[in-house]
């Protein structure tokens, strides 16, 4: 009974994924580490930093990876049983592509005045900065850890994913390599893992 | 539009191998689509970039996106849920597998070495595409501090993403509206 009213919730919570993603894989990865993580604390920081690792690697858009591997984990983590992290993974997909799939049917019907009108055009301006923010709240949680007290916020690292200054220093190679040196990201996840097994 | 009719079959396995062959984002699919698309003559080079643009502009996985609206053009609906299903279980089953695998394996003190190194990568992979996108996106002032605010809202007070593209949205909309450029 339990399994099936988490299935609910993760299929609700997928769907509210889907419809909401403006703005590409990495905006889908910001909302479904909030919802999973920070809403219903189903998985830990560093394991959703090890599944964002894994779909990257991995083929396929980065999002529906996320999902399937989220959707797998949640049912297994709370059952303990492979099938029922399956009917998981289904679960979270399919729920995840609902939402486009009704939407992008709907605007076929009328999509070149859509696509042309201003008002469109107006609330997307807003939209796509506000995903820019998203993005990088995204990646913020993964670093520190936010407490309120009261009024009064109380910082902390995120002591899975910066374990020391050799994190650092990975964090920053890592931005180099990719946002300067354009090298592409599998090489230097695979590189990041080589390097964790020599330094630790 | 004088095509043949294509199987749901042939779209599913078209579909499942374009899923097969992008690793990362959407955009790297689209040079693979394209050949694909146009060696069956399925949709033309010139069509092309306004699929794209529509994919762009509804919420949800880009590359789902170019398949639901490929999908129908081809055969309807049952042709874009044969498309999307395509898409999606290449992924479907390469994650499954390596979900099982990796709950095995995540003890394993290698495993859990490498991922050291792997973690804080991570973050940085996540902030390149977010600068890239600022540059595009965050035009003047206004739009700057709308990217700052969402980030403090739900970095550090625990909003959810959802209650602010809710109000970013009926926001952008009302002041498009009003402000009379929506009727020219």
């Amino acid at each position: 009974m339990e399994a099936v009213s988490l299935i609910l919730q993760l299929a609700w919570t997928f769907f509210l994924v889907g419809a909401f993603t403006f703005g590409g894989g990495y905006a889908m990865l910001s909302l479904i580490q909030n919802q999973v993580v920070v809403a219903h604390q189903w998985i830990s920081e560093s394991a959703f930093t090890d599944i964002v690792a894994i779909s990257q690697m991995t083929p396929g858009p980065i999002g529906i990876n996320a999902a399937t591997y989220t959707g797998y984990s949640v049912l297994y983590e709370a059952t303990g049983l492979h099938w029922m992290g399956v009917c998981g993974s289904a679960v979270a997909t399919l729920a995840l592509v609902l939402p486009s799939f009704l939407i992008v049917l709907l605007i076929v019907k009328f999509y070149t005045r859509f696509r042309k009108s201003t008002l469109f055009e107006g609330t997307m301006g807003w939209l796509r900065p506000t995903v820019v923010g998203l993005i990088g709240a995204a990646a913020v949680i993964l670093v520190v850890r936010t407490a309120w007290n009261g009024c009064v916020p109380e910082f902390s690292l995120v002591r899975e994913n910066i374990i020391d200054w050799k994190s650092w220093l990975l964090m920053g190679a890592a931005f180099v390599a990719s946002y300067w040196k354009k090298i592409n990201p599998i090489l230097i996840i695979l590189g990041a893992a080589a390097l964790g097994v020599l330094l630790y | 539009m004088g095509r043949e009719k294509v199987s749901l079959w042939q779209i599913f396995a078209v579909f499942a191998k374009i899923g097969t062959f992008t690793i990362g984002g959407g955009y790297a699919m689209i040079p693979i689509i394209q050949r694909e698309m146009s060696r069956r003559g399925w949709i033309s080079d010139e069509e092309l970039p306004d699929i794209v643009a529509l994919s762009q502009s509804a919420p949800g996985v880009m590359a789902v996106n170019i398949s639901i609206f490929a999908g129908y053009r081809l055969r309807g609906i049952p042709g874009s849920i044969a498309a999307t299903l395509g898409s999606i279980t290449p992924s479907f089953l390469i994650i499954l597998a390596i979900a099982m695998f990796f709950s095995a394996f995540r003890d394993n003190p290698w495993v859990e070495r490498a991922f050291k190194g792997i973690r804080p990568v991570v973050i940085s992979l996540i902030l390149v595409p977010m600068v890239n996108m600022a540059r595009k996106a965050c035009t003047s002032w206004w739009k700057w501090a709308l990217a700052v605010a969402s980030l403090v809202l739900v970095a550090f007070l625990n909003v959810s993403p959802i209650y602010i593209l809710l109000v970013v949205i009926i926001m952008g909309f009302s002041v498009t509206y009003y402000s009379g450029r929506w009727k020219r």
